[in-house]
């Protein structure tokens, strides 16, 4: 990346504090902090409406807070806007580049409002086209690009600027599960010289997959934060997951009650049984033994490691499915774009 | 916001951007061009763009102009100056659309979000309207002049003619663009730009000479911009007495961008 007089210690380089925004009677963010060191990858996590394009919004100059402070690299977004969006690149959940032009042409513009020559920006341009593995395509307009060429490119886009904080905002939504690896693969890539990445996602694996801290937010609110080991050891190291036929549910739960370190999760509709343990072999073998004095022969056993899934379940008490529509007004106008689909 | 926190030694590392003046001309152009070149691209717009006053010329040529008596002229002469400041407005109604086009597809937020002028995605725009403009302008000339039109009263004249309806147009374009950017979808802007248009256009002397209306209407036609600058395109191109229209025009054009564009400005800085 360029040298500049940006000191990449250990410093925030995206610095949240108590910023507040509610739009009428909605409160899309309610005190949120956060702090994201320099060269790091923050996966801010949540479901649909609870306000993280608020908060994307915030940093990326779009939206004013109604209380609180945001920082870009110690910059205010709100004294300073036009510093803040030198620093920053943005890139959406809705392919933001423009369909008539080409690949080529997208990134020379955004390069130009990134305030560089007219040669630098098609220098960077270039640079930036061979990185994207686009090279190929340049020269043709977007609208012949395949969905995973177009997210690459709005994604790459802001590359041509050297952003020193790259906010990806649900950057995987509405790509087919191909694609989304593809799009994985890339963005490690991306992070992998340096730059400071906030990425929003709905999708529990993909911050386990390429965050190193997570925050989980939930109408709002902060309700965790750690890395993804820390907040599913949160849980205990390690689940039991018993599956049983309908009528055996009650009678295998009471069996089950001395097993594991915390309380079981009962999923009546499918009739399973999750425990929490701390020492997985002997609670594993406690489980064997307790079911076979109660005479039930399990459907399905098994040991497993905890996901975000069970985290998120743990922390809101709601799946990540039962999720609220994300109210028109947090989205502001863009609400035409694809619909988010769910793995 | 005046807080400073213990992060003020990585402020001071940060040199701050301040846009340079000429941020304001250089980022204008470049969203123009990207205009531009969709406008060259997607020809069929253009096409869609230019067949409406067309078939105002013919209707009003072949089909009403036979019934249609100003005193004093020849129709075909009195119709192609109101036509092509009929053109220039419904021209400016595109501002709209197209804005609103790039908000519902986030490329708005995108150009939000980097260091740019403030003005220059409207200003492109209206600039990339003006343009196509003139290009619509020179086509109507070119079918005014093949069913009967002809310029009565010379070279100079008739460019400036050209000039006042463009000015007129390019004026109208911000408030289109504010209206572009305070509705909620292209189909929307669509409508909202037709709707305040219509009788502006309708109740003017574009098609046919204001004594014959209603002496409300006739005090409502006389004094607004389009009668006064089709009267001063008709002057121009035809001889008679411009200069009264044309300060009409004028100040007119110039009221209306001093009042649209630094509304249309903030909306697209306050999102």
């Amino acid at each position: 990346m360029t040298a500049t007089a940006i000191s990449h210690s250990s410093a925030a380089m995206i610095d949240v504090e108590g910023v507040s925004k509610a739009f009428g009677e909605t409160k899309a963010l309610v005190g949120v902090d956060l702090s994201v060191p320099a060269g790091s990858v923050q996966g801010l996590l949540g479901p649909n409406g609870a306000g993280k394009t608020t908060l994307v919004r915030i940093l990326a100059t779009l939206l004013a807070p109604d209380a609180g402070h945001a920082r870009i690299s110690g910059v205010n977004v709100q004294d300073d806007p036009d510093t803040v969006r030198s620093l920053i690149g943005l890139a959406g959940q809705y392919a933001a580049v423009d369909e008539t032009l080409t690949g080529r042409e997208n990134l020379v513009m955004i390069g130009r409002l990134y305030r560089l020559s007219r040669q630098v920006a098609k220098t960077r341009a270039q640079e930036a086209l061979d990185r994207l593995g686009l090279l190929e395509a340049a020269d043709r307009p977007v609208k012949t690009y395949s969905g995973g060429m177009r997210r690459r490119l709005d994604l790459g886009a802001s590359l041509v600027g050297r952003p020193h904080v790259l906010i990806l905002d649900e950057p995987t939504t509405g790509l087919d599960p191909r694609t989304r690896l593809d799009t994985w693969a890339f963005i490690r890539d991306l992070v992998a010289d340096g730059t400071t990445v906030l990425l929003t996602t709905q999708y529990l694996e993909e911050a386990d997959q390429l965050a190193d801290h997570i925050v989980v937010i939930d109408r709002g609110k902060v309700i965790a934060s750690g890395t993804s080991a820390e907040l599913k050891s949160r849980l205990g190291s390690d689940l039991i997951e018993v599956e049983v036929s309908a009528g055996d549910l009650e009678p295998a739960l009471a069996a089950l009650t001395e097993v594991g370190c915390r309380k079981a999760t009962v999923d009546t509709e499918r009739s399973r049984i999750t425990i929490p343990v701390c020492d997985a072999v002997a609670d594993l073998m406690a489980a064997l033994r307790y079911l076979d004095h109660a005479g039930i022969t399990p459907r399905d056993l098994g040991l497993r490691h905890p996901s975000l899934d069970d985290v998120f379940l743990s922390l809101t008490g709601r799946n990540t499915a039962d999720e609220d529509p994300e109210p028109a007004s947090i989205t502001g106008r863009r609400t035409r774009g694809p619909a988010a689909s769910r793995l | 916001m005046s807080a400073v926190s213990n992060k003020a030694p990585i402020a001071a590392a940060v040199k701050p951007v301040k846009l340079p003046t000429s941020a304001v001309v250089v980022d204008a152009m470049v969203v123009a061009r990207r205009n531009l070149i969709r406008i060259a691209r997607t020809p069929e717009l253009l096409v869609f763009a230019t067949v409406q006053p067309v078939v105002f010329v013919l209707l009003f040529r072949y089909v009403f102009g036979g019934s249609i008596k100003v005193p004093g002229t020849n129709y075909v002469d009195y119709l192609i100056p109101g036509i092509i400041v009929q053109t220039v407005v419904f021209g400016a109604t595109s501002t709209a659309v197209g804005l609103s086009q790039d908000m519902s597809k986030g490329i708005i937020d995108r150009f939000r979000s980097l260091p740019m002028a403030r003005s220059a995605v409207l200003a492109g725009r209206t600039i990339a309207d003006l343009v196509r403009n003139i290009f619509v302008v020179g086509l109507m000339i070119g079918v005014g002049t093949a069913v009967g039109f002809r310029f009565h009263n010379g070279f100079v004249p008739a460019v400036a003619a050209i000039l006042v309806a463009l000015m007129l147009g390019y004026c109208l374009s911000w408030v289109f663009a504010l209206i572009g950017l305070s509705v909620p979808d292209p189909e929307s802007a669509q409508l909202a730009g037709f709707l305040p248009i219509f009788p502006l256009v309708f109740a003017s002397s574009v098609f046919t000479s204001i004594k014959s209306m209603p002496g409300w209407l006739q005090a409502f036609a006389k004094v607004q911009p389009i009668t006064r600058a089709a009267n001063t395109v008709r002057a121009l191109t035809q001889g008679g007495a411009i200069t009264h229209d044309l300060l009409w025009t004028i100040a007119w054009s110039l009221a209306t961008v001093a009042v649209f564009a630094p509304l249309a400005v903030r909306r697209y800085r306050n999102g």
